[in-house]
């Protein structure tokens, strides 16, 4: 699904550069759940926003479900990120305007869904995250894990092959941390892939396989035995 | 782009951002509203300048006889000099090159009743060209006309005033009063601009005064007016020759300064002309400001909106808008926006502006009005520029990387 080829990228710092990805190999199949590990600085976030194309690296390979992915202009990476990719952000990123249902039927306002299917769909997916109630709420109305759960929604409404998280647990408590793990978890269930990055090792070991990041490298990559974060939700 | 999925979008974004909204469409239709003003004010301050200035026509001599102060050709001094129809005659076969028109206007008073009512009115014995010099407005019949000339018809037209002093509410028309000892028929009423006095004015046909006093042909005065295309420089010459023919004509010295009188209203016509040009050029400069003023107003706003709007812009990226939908959401938004408030404070300019009529006639501005295609034309342009104002940060949201903007807090 996902392949990265020596990975490089750095950022200017005024006049001194500081190489932030020297060099990944990378590579998931369909169905993983893979946690990215690192201290922060290790360029974790870094790359996952290149694989969410919401950054560019300055070389390398990346392929996406078979498409090279290379000098794609904004409207190309638009479109791709639109049809590949579902985004859950640490910050949840809702639009706080647009009620539940309304954020949760945006991907699909830019995949040009006709208004009545892009409504029954956000409402279908409102109900797998346990929401259904709160469709018309504005995202204030919503607690942190609320808030997380329908930014998944948001995520999957578009049937993404690929969910990227960015630390989907670093503004929540543990137990809303392991009651959003155990949604992400369900879902990967059903076969998506699913890419998590984040510091907490009870995260990362409620995925199938971690990544660890340091200082720009990957330094190690393992399978792991999955914790199942129902364990911990009542 | 225009599709009605597009259009539910953009009215969603702007019902439920009502502060934001509120705050340009505000903007947008104050800076309007101040521009319809301002203009509107200018134009009002001009129409009580030409009320001051130009109720008569200003391409205008006026001839007075005097008397002489120098014996000239074997005539004495203080001799009285009158003008005659000959005189008019001669004006009109000599000059016909500068000549627009010519009448004669012989002033008296007489005692003017009609039924149980009776008062003083000065009368002015007048041919039909008088109508244009002091532009007088007939409301009802006609005015005096080349055939009660010939005819010495006894038919006056009375000012407004005159028929509400001794008609009180009748209509004055057909009927005939006292003048002076003779009935007179009220063919014309007319209005003048002129204020009060003018309105208790009474005309009749010259050749009917001559008639009355004794069949002389005796002039008061003549009134004549030189086409106005001859020009400022053409006038005066004009003017020269005119003194040169006429002190030929009655032997008065070139050099007396009683004999005969011109007055040249292009004299002051000329300096009304370039007080005009100067008030108009200080409204195009106010009108022009204001729409500037208005223009950075709304450009103001609309960086503002765009700036406040960066996270979700990249949010919206993030979810697949591409920056051509980035930026024409924003722009459609604010054109939206700017389009409703500017037609509204337009009409409430206009509105206001139609409402205050001769209100503030004391501080030198009466009727404001705005030109409805000046005042569309000026909704436009702020639009337009209001739109690019918006385009501008709009585009640079589209280029901004999702991840940069999703940071902006």
């Amino acid at each position: 699904m996902i392949e990265i080829k020596d990975l490089h990228k750095s950022y200017k710092m005024g006049s001194n550069s500081l190489h932030v990805l020297k060099g990944i190999n990378f590579s998931a199949k369909a169905g993983e759940l893979v946690a990215i590990m690192g201290s922060s600085g290790s360029g974790k976030s870094t790359l996952l926003n290149i694989l969410g194309m919401l950054d560019e690296a300055d070389s390398g390979e990346y392929t996406l479900d078979g498409v090279p992915i290379r000098d794609l202009s904004e409207t190309k990476a638009a479109q791709y990120r639109n049809k590949f990719l579902g985004f859950v952000f640490q910050s949840f990123n809702l639009i706080n305007y647009k009620s539940a249902m309304e954020n949760v039927a945006l991907p699909l306002y830019y995949q040009r869904v006709a208004r009545k299917e892009r409504q029954e769909k956000a409402l279908n997916y409102l109900e797998r995250v346990g929401l259904k109630e709160w469709a018309e709420h504005l995202p204030n109305e919503l607690s942190g894990g609320q808030k997380q759960r329908v930014a998944i929604a948001r995520a999957m409404a578009a049937e993404p092959k690929v969910l990227l998280a960015d630390e989907p647990t670093g503004a929540l408590d543990s137990k809303t941390s392991y009651e959003v793990m155990d949604l992400i978890q369900k879902i990967n269930d059903e076969g998506n892939t699913i890419l998590v990055v984040t510091h907490e090792e009870d995260i990362a070991h409620m995925c199938k396989r971690i990544v660890h990041l340091r200082d720009g490298v990957i330094v190690e990559d393992k399978k792991v035995e999955q914790v199942r974060a129902s364990e911990y939700v009542q | 782009m225009f599709s009605r999925d597009t259009w539910k979008e953009i009215f969603d974004t702007i019902k439920k951002n009502k502060l934001r909204t509120f705050l340009s469409g505000f903007t947008v239709a104050l800076g309007i509203f101040i521009v319809v003003i301002l203009v509107g004010f200018t134009n009002g301050l001009q129409n009580t300048f030409d009320e001051f200035f130009s109720d008569d026509a200003t391409n205008t001599f006026f001839l007075f006889p005097g008397r002489t102060s120098e014996p000239y050709k074997g005539y004495k001094s203080g001799r009285r000099i009158e003008f005659d129809n000959s005189d008019i005659a001669d004006i009109k076969e000599n000059f016909p090159m500068f000549l627009e028109y010519i009448t004669p206007r012989t002033t008296r008073s007489a005692l003017v009743k009609y039924k149980g009512e009776s008062n003083n009115y000065t009368n002015r014995a007048v041919g039909p060209a008088h109508q244009f010099n002091e532009k007088t407005i007939m409301m009802k019949g006609r005015y005096i006309n080349e055939t009660d000339i010939q005819d010495k018809a006894k038919h006056i037209v009375i000012g407004r005033l005159v028929e509400k002093d001794l008609f009180k509410g009748e209509d004055a028309i057909g009927k005939y009063v006292d003048l002076g000892g003779s009935a007179f028929k009220i063919v014309g009423v007319f209005q003048d601009d002129g204020g009060d006095n003018e309105e208790r004015f009474i005309y009749m046909p010259y050749t009917t005064r001559q008639l009355i006093e004794k069949s002389t042909d005796e002039v008061g005065q003549i009134i004549l007016a030189f086409k106005p295309e001859i020009g400022y420089a053409a006038a005066l010459t004009f003017e020269k020759q005119l003194d040169k023919f006429l002190r030929d004509k009655k032997f008065i010295s070139p050099e007396d300064e009683n004999g005969i009188f011109i007055r040249n209203v292009a004299d002051n016509y000329r300096q009304n002309q370039q007080f005009a040009v100067v008030l108009g050029i200080i409204s195009s400069v106010f009108a022009l400001g204001t729409i500037i003023a208005g223009i950075i107003g709304i450009s103001n706003i609309m960086v503002f909106v765009v700036k406040e709007r960066t996270k979700e812009l990249g949010i919206r990226k993030a979810m697949g808008a591409t920056p051509a939908s980035v930026i024409g959401t924003i722009l459609m938004e604010s054109i939206v926006i700017t389009a409703f408030s500017g037609f509204v404070g337009m009409m409430i300019g206009v509105a206001l502006l139609s409402s205050l009529g001769e209100k503030l006639e004391d501080f030198f501005i009466k009727n404001p009005y705005i030109n409805m295609g000046f005042a569309i034309f000026a909704t436009l342009v702020l639009i337009v520029f209001g739109a690019l104002a918006g385009y501008v940060p709009a585009r640079r949201a589209a280029k901004i990387k999702p991840i940069v903007a999703l940071r902006d807090e």
